[in-house]
């Protein structure tokens, strides 16, 4: 049996549904907020239920419009890519600061990209983050704390 | 209301806000220039910068960028026939032939003068309704509030669908979902948070309209390998004629936009239609009004197939700020983002805005219309250069874009959690929408999750738990049977319309 996309994505959306509405029944109200009309489980129990109709009905009832992706032609290697790239943009932005993090997470995500004009990005990265700081700093009064920075001297 | 207006003005025409009109009017017509970018990632994008100022001058910023995406979404639609935002493509109809006649400055003029008009009408009329009906609204009570939030989210639902109105509920619950998560807001108990710290105070409106709008719109654009900027560099984009037009054109013009005027305002107060809507329904009017020699000008570059969208849109935008401002539930997507900013500054729109602060509200009203202005005096004329953004490599336009989705969202919180939460979702988004899941009423079921469920509260205990509440009240009732109709409507066309 095929299943289209879209009712994988309802039946996905099922499940999580259903386990929202477990989670829902799971949070602990106060004793005497049992029984009252309305307590802090009751809107969620009631979204858990609308989650699992409509899920329900997508994966039952035949697809009005369905929607055609032709998988051959997307790009998964330099989505990936940036995804993880911004993974690790995290991982480094509290260690490294966020000057270097940021340079850095610019210079790669344009060479995943297939930028190869190198006096661009080098523009578009360090100059132009430190500018980007700059304004902070100075027109909004945003401190970023950059260890970075701070160990080579250039702020306080 | 003339005092309210001075105040308005006053405060729209200081310095720090006449030049915060200025700054969103020009980003905004830069981003919304820029294929698949709309204004709702515009207005995103701005918010954490927003932050830093008062609400007053936060939210005129905002609504700057607002009108200058819809004006730059227009731009590309007339130059290299891709609509920036939804509501441009019917322009792109009659705009894109014009340009390629050699009268692309003409074009662009025509859609300029008409947003302006369409603007200037509907700031007038937005100055008349909002006052009115904020009174009107004060009688409202927690049933009406719950109804009308309801119809809203149907509403948005029912238009953004694209004849899938389940996969739209489906986003509406999993908005709805994702504002339960932190402390529950009268009991204070912990709700979803999974004895996370980070999630104690529930998610930020700011990462989740970054990552399912200018993240996700970013991955969408490199997994299905677009590139947005391609049309543009088969043009020339530094000679695009003049901008200046004949009396016959403007003859044509004054025709057409009062009638696009109030059909764009009267569509844009509704729940959901907003500007997409009214730019096809005036196309269409437009197309019934005029005579058959003109009517056969439709498609080719007619004055008045441009100037009927461009209006409507315009007083569609300015349409869609009554109900955000007097019942402070938003019609659109666009406008739910400026709810949560709103919310973000600690002020709750509704009808007692108008009462405790003035400020905001007329002065909103007030940069609009300079805003319309601005775009006018200032981004007309700079068009031949601003044209030129479109021409940016997409290798440099996608990581620009991840970079202010997170920094933005690392300076709400200055911590990396928020990072992984936002990559996260906006991966989950991206994934949603190549299957056209629409993002819209995600969004807006987000930012109306906690009103809605206070709302709910309040009108089950005071009707101690019963749900006679939706019927307890004329008004509960034509809102309720709206409701019943247009989803009844929705599953009736989806479902069994093909079929006959």
């Amino acid at each position: 049996m095929k299943i289209s996309p879209s009712k994988l994505i309802s039946l996905l959306f099922f499940v999580f549904s259903g386990y929202y509405l477990y989670t829902a029944y799971q949070i602990q109200v106060f004793a005497f907020d049992e029984n009252a009309p309305f307590n802090a489980k009751t809107f969620p129990i009631y979204l858990g239920f609308a989650g699992l109709v409509f899920s329900a009905l997508y994966i039952i009832l035949p697809e009005a419009n369905p929607t055609d992706v032709d998988l051959k032609v997307l790009d998964y290697k330099k989505t990936i890519g940036l995804t993880i790239l911004m993974i690790l943009y995290g991982l480094t932005i509290l260690r490294a600061g966020y000057f270097l993090s940021t340079s850095i997470f610019l210079v790669a995500s344009y060479i995943i990209l297939g930028e190869r004009k190198w006096i661009w990005i080098f523009i578009l990265s360090f100059p132009f983050v430190a500018i980007f700081m700059y304004l902070l700093h100075g027109l909004l009064n945003i401190y970023l704390r950059d260890p970075f920075l701070k160990y080579i001297g250039i702020m306080g | 209301m003339i005092e309210g207006i001075l105040i308005g003005l006053q405060t729209a025409l200081s310095f720090k806000n006449l030049l915060m009109v200025m700054i969103g009017c020009f980003s905004g017509t830069i981003i919304g220039m820029l294929p698949g970018l709309g204004p709702m990632t515009a207005i995103a994008l701005m918010i954490p910068i927003t932050y830093g100022f008062d609400p007053s001058t936060g939210l005129i910023l905002m609504a700057g960028v607002y009108y200058g995406a819809v004006f730059g979404g227009s731009t590309s639609s007339i130059l290299i026939n891709a609509p920036g935002v939804p509501g441009t493509v019917a322009t792109s109809f009659d705009g894109y032939p014009m340009a390629q006649q050699g009268k692309a400055g003409k074009a662009l003029a025509i859609a300029a003068y008409s947003s302006f008009a369409g603007g200037t009408i509907s700031a007038i009329f937005l100055l008349i309704a909002a006052p009115s009906l904020s009174l009107v609204s004060l009688s409202f009570r927690s049933p009406d509030y719950f109804g009308l939030m309801i119809l809203g989210l149907t509403a948005v639902a029912a238009f953004s669908s694209k004849g899938n109105f389940l996969k739209a509920m489906m986003m509406v619950v999993l908005g709805l979902m994702l504002a339960s998560v932190g402390q529950d807001t009268l009991s204070d108990i912990p709700r979803f948070t999974f004895d996370n710290m980070n999630l104690s105070d529930g998610i930020s409106f700011v990462l989740v309209v970054m990552a399912t709008f200018a993240m996700s719109e970013a991955l969408t654009i490199i997994f299905k390998a677009n590139d947005p900027t391609k049309a543009a560099k088969q043009i020339s984009l530094s000679q695009l004629g003049s901008i200046k037009l004949d009396k016959d054109e403007t003859k044509k013009m004054v025709t057409t936009i009062p009638r696009s005027s109030v059909l764009g305002f009267i569509i844009g107060v509704l729940p959901g239609a907003g500007a997409t809507i009214a730019s096809f329904l005036a196309y269409g009017m437009e197309r019934n009004f005029v005579n058959d020699e003109e009517k056969q000008k439709f498609g080719k570059g007619s004055v008045n197939g441009i100037a009927a969208p461009e209006t409507a849109n315009n007083a569609a935008c300015s349409g869609s700020f009554v109900p955000l401002l007097t019942l402070g539930i938003p019609g659109s997507g666009t406008t739910a983002v400026m709810l949560g900013a709103l919310l973000g500054f600690g002020i709750q729109p509704g009808p007692r805005l108008y009462q405790t602060n003035p400020e905001i509200f007329w002065s909103v009203i007030m940069s609009m219309y300079i805003g319309m202005v601005v775009l006018l005096i200032l981004n007309l004329p700079l068009i031949p250069y601003i044209a030129r953004v479109l021409a940016t490599p997409r290798t440099f336009l996608i990581p620009l874009i991840l970079f202010f989705s997170l920094t933005g969202v690392y300076l709400m919180s200055f911590n990396n959690f928020d990072i992984y939460m936002m990559i996260g979702i906006a991966v989950v988004a991206t994934i949603l929408r190549l299957y056209d899941f629409p993002m819209p009423p995600l969004i807006l079921a987000f930012v109306l999750g906690g009103l809605m469920e206070e709302n709910l509260r309040r009108s089950l205990l005071i009707s101690d738990g019963s749900w006679s509440f939706m019927w307890d009240r004329p008004l509960t009732i034509v809102i309720m049977l709206t409701i019943i109709f247009i989803v009844g409507w929705q599953i009736y066309k989806s479902f069994f319309k093909k079929k006959l």
